[in-house]
């Protein structure tokens, strides 16, 4: 079969198929149902409209999907990362406010330097927890997700902390050559760790550790410190997403400020392709993931779904997606339409 | 054997006495309280989740200090068992009043019967619950369908500076708060009932924004992007008002002149905005319970008759009545 496949077949195949379907869809359903949903326009030197903004919004969970990508390809999770942009948030801000000069560059800069290496350290900590002493990663994630949230009011005391640095506003509302630079930033950390990862031998051995830990730790690789590494990292894409969207208001609620933002990157990640069970990711996959779950966000306020269904209409589209990526969901659909057996075997995982 | 049936008999026998002494040596103190005129009050707090409840929190304590009511205090965490606990321990502890922020609706029934056992009042603040009103003395709080009905009525008086765009028809845009939450189903309630009142003005979209400015910054670009008629945004509360105005700069418009925005809450940074222009108006939603609070613990204790639902001493602020109310705001 391989051998014989016509570019159809293989363009058939190509895992971003489905993901990629599902977000063209998706906007088509919001051109019919606003036909000028594509418009884009040039504003105050900058591109302006509803793909802008979705670029712009979707910057968060690109990045805590991109962390969430590494972690799940070594068959862990991440549950903290909510609570760790929230505390990157705080901790930015009551620099920020702290600061001699509020509204100075270099008080962003050392903010947000600062923030990034606390959720350095915190990543690392969930890191110690999986590698070294061996806890399921749901478990000691989730002892973070809940402290962390903790943690982060008590930096705020509880209070919304509003911050003014044009220089902090900017990481979520500038742009840079008529682009958000929030959505830059966030494609340059997916291609940089898109290069680290695939044109070194890096990719290949969190796969290895997510098929097997001990196994590859007998063929010779260090399966601990790529645990421990794949999760500070994660710790720092969290990180960077809890300073986007505290600059996108310029403040930091600690209550609501990433929440729920890991069940969206776990989200994005599997629309993207990558396996829950560990042992490969998609790193292009997650990309169009992350744009996946920020037009659906864009979606339910242009076409007026009621606030009452908003949920009910997420998890439907969401099952739809992941219906269309199942092999077996698929076979069973087409072997109901046509007695054809031989291609319900093309839509096996590649 | 037998010597062992004495032992646990003895060990029985004086872990009971402990208990006993230990709850009557409290009952004691605090029968003396109310002998000696001092009030002790247990309040459950429902949590600590946003600035508004910080406020109310340091209202209830100062107020208590200030007139010399003797005040336990326990933060629930937003759980209701907590909460239970907390005021289990309070009738155990036989204040004289028990005042709290139910967390939920539903589910406090056995809890506030054990309460009326003890003869201790309770004085529910700031939520209501779903339970029989000859449990509690009385409901002190905010009304929020009168909020939104003050936000309606500011809107039909000022229709028209309100209709930015001139075309005879006042665009409305909403944002509401979390679904289901009494003060988004409230406030929308009251604000459609009064803005019936003028035919020019019309909901165009509504929409959650979960009363985060982060929610009504992204809920409203897109407003903005599928509507160029939009003439005012009616925001359940403060932040997300906010969100709204860097969304609708974020568009290349004036908040507060292209677009009207009117909120609900009235917190320092809601404030600052609309001091700054930003905002047009701001129903109050008061977190300082506290005076009207510690008044009624006193009347109830006193034997005199307290209405069943107490208002909050609420009001509304225009752009001028912010400049002139920001510096001496508390929260």
């Amino acid at each position: 079969m391989p051998e014989t496949a016509t570019r159809a077949q293989r363009v058939l195949r190509h895992p971003l198929l489905w993901p990629v379907m599902a977000l063209v869809v998706l906007l088509l359903v919001n051109v019919v149902a606003k036909p000028s949903f594509l418009d884009v326009r040039m504003q105050d030197g900058h591109l302006y409209g509803n793909l802008i903004d979705i670029m712009r919004n979707s910057a968060p969970v690109m990045l805590v999907a991109l962390g969430m990508t590494l972690v799940i390809a070594t068959r862990g999770i991440d549950l903290s990362v909510g609570a760790i942009a929230a505390i990157a948030a705080a901790v930015a801000c009551t620099r920020i406010i702290g600061a001699g000069d509020e509204a100075a560059l270099s008080t962003a800069v050392m903010a947000m330097t600062y923030a990034v290496v606390v959720c350095i350290v915190l990543g690392a900590w969930n890191g110690l927890l999986v590698s070294v002493l061996g806890i399921q990663p749901i478990i000691a994630t989730l002892i973070l997700m809940v402290a962390g949230r903790g943690i982060s009011m008590a930096i705020t005391d509880g209070q919304i902390t509003t911050v003014n640095n044009p220089f902090f506003s900017d990481l979520a509302s500038g742009f840079v050559l008529t682009l958000p630079l929030a959505f830059l930033v966030a494609v340059a950390m997916v291609l940089f760790t898109a290069v680290l990862t695939r044109r070194t031998a890096l990719g290949m051995l969190i796969e290895a550790v997510g098929i097997n830990p001990e196994a590859s730790r007998l063929a010779g690789v260090r399966a601990r410190t790529i645990i421990w590494t794949v999760y500070a990292f994660s710790g720092l894409c969290a990180g960077l997403a809890g300073l986007v969207i505290a600059a996108n208001t310029n403040s930091v609620n600690a209550n609501s400020l990433g929440l729920w933002i890991e069940l969206d990157a776990i989200l994005a990640v599997v629309i993207g392709g990558t396996s829950l069970m560990g042992g490969r990711f998609s790193l292009a996959g997650t990309f169009v993931g992350a744009l996946f779950i920020a037009t659906l966000a864009r979606t339910i306020p242009n076409i007026g779904i009621p606030s009452e269904v908003n949920y009910l209409f997420k998890a439907v589209v969401v099952i739809a997606v992941c219906l269309l990526q199942s092999p077996k969901a698929r076979a069973l659909l087409r072997v109901r339409r046509s007695a054809a057996p031989t291609l319900a075997k093309a839509g096996s995982p590649a | 054997m037998v010597k062992k049936t004495l032992v646990a008999a003895a060990a029985i026998s004086l872990s009971t006495f402990a208990l006993s002494s230990c709850g009557s040596s409290s009952g004691a103190d605090s029968g003396s309280d109310s002998n000696d005129g001092t009030i002790t009050m247990g309040f459950a707090q429902v949590g600590a989740e946003s600035g508004w409840r910080t406020a109310n929190t340091k209202s209830i304590q100062d107020t208590a200090k200030a007139e010399g009511v003797d005040l336990k205090f326990t933060d629930a965490q937003g759980k209701q068992e907590n909460q239970i606990q907390a005021i289990r321990s309070y009738i155990q502890q036989k204040v004289d009043v028990i005042a709290f922020s139910p967390v939920v609706e539903t589910g406090f029934d056995a809890v506030l019967q054990e309460a009326k056992a003890a003869n201790i009042p309770v004085i529910l603040t700031d939520r209501a619950v779903d339970a029989d009103p000859s449990l509690y003395k009385t409901f002190l709080g905010s009304d929020f369908v009168v909020e939104g009905e003050k936000a309606g009525d500011w809107l039909v008086e000022n229709a028209k500076d309100a209709d930015v765009d001139g075309d005879g028809t006042v665009n409305v845009v909403q944002l509401e708060g979390t679904t289901g939450a009494a003060p988004a189903i409230d406030r929308a309630e009251g604000f459609a009932e009064k803005i019936k009142a003028d035919d020019s003005i019309e909901i165009t979209a509504s929409q959650t924004g979960d009363f985060t400015r982060d929610g009504g910054k992204q809920v409203m670009e897109s407003f903005l992007q599928s509507d160029d008629s939009i003439d005012v945004v009616f925001a359940h509360n403060d932040d997300m008002g906010l969100g709204a105005i860097e969304a609708i700069e974020a568009a290349g418009l004036e908040p507060g002149k292209d677009i009207k925005i009117i909120t609900i809450d009235a917190v320092k940074d809601g404030m600052q905005a609309l001091a700054d222009g930003k905002i047009n108006y701001i129903v109050e939603c008061n977190p300082l319970l506290g005076p009207q609070l510690m008044d009624l613990a006193k009347k109830v204790l006193d034997g005199e008759e307290v209405p069943a639902r107490v208002l909050t001493d609420e009001t509304a602020f225009t752009q001028e009545d912010a400049k002139a109310a920001l510096p001496d705001r508390q929260y």
